[in-house]
């Protein structure tokens, strides 16, 4: 039998009702300046883990607030903190410690080491 | 002209305060015309083509020009208006050079002054060659020619948006309102000079508000080719080439951005001038937390201040373009022949 290779695809939507926010939410309440993001990319084109790996901390700041949590789990280890975002963000975003929250957040919502 | 005329003094010569200067001259009342600079007609003299049209300023220049010719209109150049006093119902207003006059009401129309490219130090504007702002290339426009310090034509050029706008690091929050539009000016114009000119624009969102804003827009995707990339340029470095080397993320593809150019433009926003803003802090004129001046109500006083007799009209209260403005002058001089009137100094 020939096998056609259908298989069950996950959907790429961002399920944004069922999607946990928890995170975000977390951020918010502790770094306010987190909701100025207008995602214009100035952090990320600064960003020396984002011009060497794959990470933009631009799109990592939309996947939390979407709660595509998976996917910045992946993302959390990857800056360094040198702070060089903050000063390029025209909106005055304490990016470095939306970071450290996320960070913070995941340990208490993982209940882990993440 | 009857003997006793009325007398309002305008502060600033640009388009803002010509045409209401105008305005009021035509209605029979007596205005001196304050201008700091030895010509009329403000930021306009600077600008060879203006948007969405593309007409030549001067066609304006000439319109205010003639205007300005009207016999109940003094002109006075090379002074400025430092201090308005109020004495009973009339002002006393006091000049730079220390003259004085008295008026029955004043217009402040000191309009704006460019944001200081160097302020934005990562931009390299004063520290690398060719890194213009988009007031010098006008300038360049009206000489016939564009090159670079090294007397090349470029032929990569980007144009970063938002520049001294919409920036918590400069202080300023607002947008300029006029930067977008006129890169797309500016991309499509350089065009016209060096057809095989390849232009990318740097913007964080583009706001085409204007009438005819985004046909121009559309234009200059669909005749020009002018390139538009999603994305705050972070710094500029220079090459062992002397080129210039920008940097951003291209955040619609996601990944960050490295290009190389020959010349880069700075859309330089809009603040008070330098001459309104001490206006305002000598004679307790109330500014907004843009430092711009702060109206008596946004919706149907944008053309009082808080103060009686002293009247606001163009750039000075927002930035605003050469149609705005001189609408805006009009409704300025509206309101102060309507409160002359109302205070028995009028019957125009």
């Amino acid at each position: 039998m020939d096998k056609f290779g259908f298989s069950l695809s996950r959907a790429r939507v961002i399920d944004y009702d069922k999607n946990d926010r928890r995170i975000a939410e977390y951020i918010y309440e502790h770094e306010p300046s987190f909701r100025l993001c207008i995602e214009c990319g100035a952090c990320a084109a600064t960003c020396t883990a984002g011009n060497f790996t794959e990470f933009s901390l631009r799109e990592f700041n939309v996947l939390l607030k979407r709660g595509e949590n998976d996917k910045v789990r992946a993302r959390l280890k990857k800056c360094m903190f040198c702070g060089k975002c903050i000063l390029a963000c025209p909106r005055g975003v304490n990016t470095r410690n939306v970071i450290f929250l996320a960070r913070q957040a995941f340990r208490i919502f993982d209940g882990n080491e993440t | 002209m009857p003997e006793m005329s009325a007398h309002v003094v305008v502060a600033g010569g640009g388009a803002a305060g010509i045409e209401a200067a105008g305005m009021l001259a035509r209605s029979g009342i007596r205005v001196t015309l304050i201008e700091k600079e030895t010509e009329p007609g403000g930021h306009l003299k600077g600008w060879y083509h203006l948007f969405p049209d593309r007409r030549d300023s001067r066609e304006v220049i000439s319109y205010l020009s003639r205007l300005i010719s009207h016999e109940n209109i003094d002109f006075i150049p090379g002074e400025t208006v430092a201090k308005i006093d109020r004495k009973g119902l009339s002002f006393s207003v006091t000049t730079g050079k220390g003259g004085s006059f008295t008026a029955d009401a004043v217009l402040i129309a000191t309009g704006f002054d460019m944001f200081r490219c160097e302020r934005k130090e990562e931009y390299g504007y004063g520290i690398y060659d060719n890194v213009i702002t988009s007031a010098e290339l006008e300038v360049m426009f009206r000489n016939g020619e564009i090159k670079t310090v090294g007397g090349i034509v470029p032929s990569k050029l980007g144009m970063i948006h938002c520049v001294g706008s919409r920036d918590e690091k400069v202080g300023n929050l607002y947008c300029s309102k006029l930067c977008c539009v006129t890169a797309v000016k500016q991309a499509m114009e350089i065009k016209e000079y060096i057809s095989d000119a390849r232009i990318f624009c740097f913007y964080m969102d583009m706001r085409m508000g204007g009438a005819m804003y985004e046909e121009l827009y559309r234009e200059a995707q669909e005749k020009y080719g002018i390139n538009f990339i999603r994305g705050k340029v972070s710094e500029v470095s220079v090459s062992i080439d002397n080129r210039l080397i920008v940097k951003s993320e291209d955040t619609l593809a996601g990944r960050p951005l490295k290009m190389e150019v020959d010349m880069l433009v700075l859309m330089a926003g809009m603040e008070i001038s330098d001459g309104g803003k001490k206006l305002a802090l000598a004679s307790g004129l109330k500014t907004g937390e843009n430092r711009f001046l702060a109206s008596a109500d946004n919706h149907y006083g944008s053309n009082r201040s808080h103060i009686s007799g002293i009247f606001y009209a163009g750039t000075c209260t927002a930035p605003m373009n050469v149609t705005d403005t001189i609408s805006h002058a009009r409704g300025a001089a509206a309101e102060i022949i309507d409160y002359l009137r109302n205070t028995g100094r009028h019957n125009g």
